[in-house]
């Protein structure tokens, strides 16, 4: 009898620290229905419905999961470089990372925008944005590589970016932090923030056939920090809508200083009259330095070359291309329907969630329905911009994503979950708990005029207690939700790499059947290739040794150099002759100060490799390749400088003893 | 004894459910009657499995096919064929065109897959040289020429 009691009281006490401890929204146990795991489950061999392009945040990169399953499929090296695959260590891709500052390492990719046509998903490209250093990137999605990156001059945290047009015409990039223009001094005092910084959107230009992207104009701003931003589409193609917040322009603990105005602005952006502008000669021709970096899939190398001009719009001078509109409270998201009449911001400490009309913000520019003006820009009165809020969704929205079925998705920051409301009449329709802080969320074609409303992916900030414990440093997270019904249900968690800020997610039909299988060997136009082993040779120029090396299955050729003498830069210029799906080869060498190569077949990677003394240096295939693959190796003597070994190379035979010790 | 049984119907277990791309009937490499008495009872081992079903080969030697061919074997095929009799990675050439019919080899060289997994001849060179061939992905002309050029090293004028 007591000891029932005993165990009643210690039930009760577990009970109680379990109802302390459990400061989550929900128990995990209970917001996951038995059916989940089947919902999630792609069997083995079998292919995932969607294909996710997830940004990794401060890894700089952007990585590529199979929906539902979670599994990731590939992380394609963007603003960071990459040891792995290579990416930015061979010569190939050194200059893809090469920016106004000299190289650059890394990056920080936050948003990725899968390319458009008529305002759906067209599976061509997907553009991810470098958030510390200012660039865009655009990846090839028959390759799964990045084709073409392009720096940004008078900008400072490329935030508001990658975002698109409805037919892919601009990729946007707004400037976080506002600096002094890049031909003003900007060594001045940072307290002169009000008199000496600005905003700047840049609008890139993405050609229509080749997806070739070129700064078309930049629209100087007032000095504030834009955030993020969404096309019109539909009625609203032709605009742009960015979100902004410290308007206060405080230049020092912005957490307190630019969170004193009741209300930020969301900037809508008439672009089409920019064009106009353009056309007119109204831009001004600005001297600046930028980077701008193309890989070819003929040569298999990248350019890059440095550019001095851009056109710049003043949104002050230049009245109807810029217009304010109030919003509460340091807006994030800045989202538009599918329909393109509602545009939702959300602000990071606001109650609600203000939706605006686009027919509305019309009629009050036609009106003049304005405030007063905002640093020369006029500023639309909040209530005649305003279609109606959604009271008490949440606390700290951040951003929207739509179903199509004219319904919204907003999560919650500091409320840790995903609220459904439908935009016509502002209601809340359900709510779900996310594990923890949701920051991003992703529907297939969510942004798009046409979502394809299957699943929804909440990207979280915080996964504490969610996975087994990996010191202190813990795995990224995101969830996966079912949202074909009228509740959303969780049903998978998965790690991600970095910290995963925006992605999309496309129906696999439309891209897998455009992946490119391998390189047609007879199409390499790269410099050094060796187009079959008849062609390998090594050649010396002063100090510098070209080695011309060709790989196949499982040997390289050549695979015995001797000659080389310390301090000579030796070239490995390797092609590899496979010409079949799924056979990569590896080159590394012993002692290089880089990384090691991997050669896609048909393609020439090349590694620079310093000599720096005499010794007998191994070389091997690191991929694994076939059956006699630990076989696939060589060796490159290295002699003193100034020695007279002869310059030789082979593979499959053995040159007479010319010399045994290297003498001088 | 019986372990040894285990084993290998564990083995036959494998093989037999590997692989969803090739073909179920007589695909077992570990029982090579299934191949020839339980395989496809059509199969020519003169002609091989692939698209050609024959090959027009003139009385002399077509020497611009053969240069085209050549050029193709310099890019796709020496880094493990030799001309001669040697063999490197896989067999020396000399000799090939009177050892196999020419539909056989351009069947082989462009469907080598399949032919590895089905092929007598094909399975037991593969026991010599322990590399699968690669798929080189030649092209139909690709496959000719290499042919006319396989019959110039082989003598043809």
């Amino acid at each position: 009898m007591k000891s029932r009691k005993i165990i009643t009281a210690a039930a009760l006490g577990v009970s109680l620290l379990l109802g302390y401890t459990a400061c989550k929204p929900k128990n995990a146990g209970n917001a996951v229905s038995s059916d989940a795991a089947a919902k999630a489950y792609v069997a083995p061999g079998k292919y995932d419905e969607f294909y996710n392009f997830v940004s990794g945040g401060f890894s700089g990169q952007l990585s590529t999961y199979g929906l539902p399953s979670g599994r990731l499929l590939r992380v394609i090296p963007v603003f960071s470089v990459d040891p792995e695959k290579g990416w930015g260590y061979s010569e190939e891709t050194k200059p893809m990372l090469n920016t106004s500052h000299g190289f650059v390492p890394w990056d920080d990719l936050h948003h990725t925008e899968l390319s458009q046509t008529n305002g759906e998903i067209d599976g061509r490209w997907v553009f991810g944005n470098a958030n510390n250093t200012p660039r865009v990137a655009r990846i090839d999605l028959k390759t799964f590589r990045t084709a073409e990156i392009i720096e940004l001059p008078n900008s400072a945290g490329n935030h508001s970016s990658p975002f698109i047009t409805e037919n892919t015409e601009y990729v946007v990039a707004g400037t976080r932090f506002s600096v002094p223009p890049d031909d003003k001094n900007g060594d001045v005092p940072i307290n002169t923030y009000k008199q000496n910084f600005k905003g700047t959107i840049s609008f890139i230009s993405v050609g229509k056939e080749d997806g070739k992207m070129d700064i078309a104009f930049q629209i100087q701003c007032p000095g504030v920090n834009f955030d993020l931003s969404h096309a019109g589409k539909g009625k609203s193609h032709g605009w742009f809508f960015f979100s902004c917040y410290n308007t206060e322009q405080a230049n020092t603990l912005l957490e307190v200083n630019a969170s004193q105005r009741d209300k930020d602005f969301i900037m809508a952006v008439n672009w089409k009259k920019a064009e106009e502008y353009l056309k007119a000669g109204k831009g001004r021709k600005q001297a600046v330095k930028y980077a701008h970096n193309s890989y070819s899939d003929k040569t298999h190398s990248a350019t890059s070359e440095i550019k001095t001009e851009v056109t710049v719009l003043d949104a002050k001078e230049l009245q109807d291309i810029c217009y304010f509109i109030p919003c509460p409270k340091s807006p994030h998201g800045c989202d538009v329907d599918p329909t393109g009449e509602y545009i939702v911001g959300s602000g990071k400490l606001a109650a609600l969630i203000p939706v605006f009309s686009f027919d509305k913000i019309q009629k009050a520019i036609a009106d003049k329905a304005y405030a007063g003006d905002y640093d020369g820009i006029p500023v639309i009165k909040y209530e005649a911009a305003l279609y109606g809020e959604v009271q008490k969704p949440g606390l700290g929205p951040l951003h929207t994503e739509f179903d199509g079925k004219g319904n919204a998705y907003t999560t919650f920051f500091v409320s840790s979950e995903v609220v459904k409301w439908n935009i016509k009449d502002l209601k809340v329709l359900d709510r779900a708990p996310t594990f923890y802080s949701v920051g991003h969320l992703c529907i297939p074609g969510g942004d798009s005029k046409k979502p394809n409303a299957k699943y929804l992916i909440a990207y979280n900030k915080i996964t504490k207690d969610r996975y087994l414990p990996t010191g202190p440093e813990l795995a990224q997270s995101a969830q996966l939700y079912d949202i074909s019904g009228d509740k959303m249900q969780l049903i998978l968690d998965f790690p991600t790499i970095g910290e995963p800020h925006y992605a999309q997610a496309v129906s696999a039909d439309l891209i897998k059947g455009n992946s490119l299988k391998f390189f047609k060997i007879d199409e390499n136009q790269n410099t050094y290739v060796s187009k079959g082993e008849g062609t390998t040779k090594v050649v010396r120029t002063g100090n510098k040794v070209d080695v011309y090396m060709t790989c196949i299955r499982s040997h390289f050729s050549p695979d015995n150099i001797e000659g080389v003498k310390a301090g000579d830069e030796v070239y490995f210029h390797v092609t590899n002759l496979e010409q079949d799906w799924d056979v990569p080869h590896g080159f590394a060498i012993k002692g290089a100060n880089a990384a090691e190569l991997l050669i896609m077949p048909g393609e020439t990677q090349t590694l620079k490799w310093v000599a720096e003394k005499p010794g007998m240096f191994p070389f091997y295939c690191t991929d694994f390749c076939s059956a006699l693959h630990q076989e696939m190796q060589g060796y490159i003597r290295v002699s003193p400088a100034g020695s007279n070994v002869p310059l030789l190379f082979s593979t499959g035979k053995n040159y007479p003893v010319a010399d045994t010790a290297g003498k001088k | 004894m019986k372990k040894l049984a285990i084993v290998l119907s564990i083995v036959a277990f494998i093989s037999a459910c590997g692989g969803a791309g090739t073909d179920k009937k007589g695909a077992d490499p570990y029982d090579s009657k299934s191949t020839t008495a339980n395989g496809n009872p059509s199969y020519d081992p003169n002609r091989g499995e692939g698209k050609f079903t024959k090959v027009d080969v003139g009385a002399t030697l077509d020497a611009t096919l053969a240069a085209t061919g050549e050029k193709v074997y310099g890019v796709k095929c020496s880094s493990c064929h030799k001309l001669t009799e040697e063999k490197l990675v896989g067999p020396g050439w000399k000799g090939v065109t009177s050892r196999h019919s020419g539909v056989w080899i351009m069947n082989f060289i462009t469907n080598t897959d399949e032919m590895l997994n089905k092929d007598p001849k094909a399975q037991a060179q593969l026991e010599i040289c322990l590399v699968r061939m690669p798929n080189q992905n030649l092209s139909d002309d690709d496959a000719r020429a290499l042919y006319e050029f396989q019959r110039k090293n082989d003598g043809v004028k």
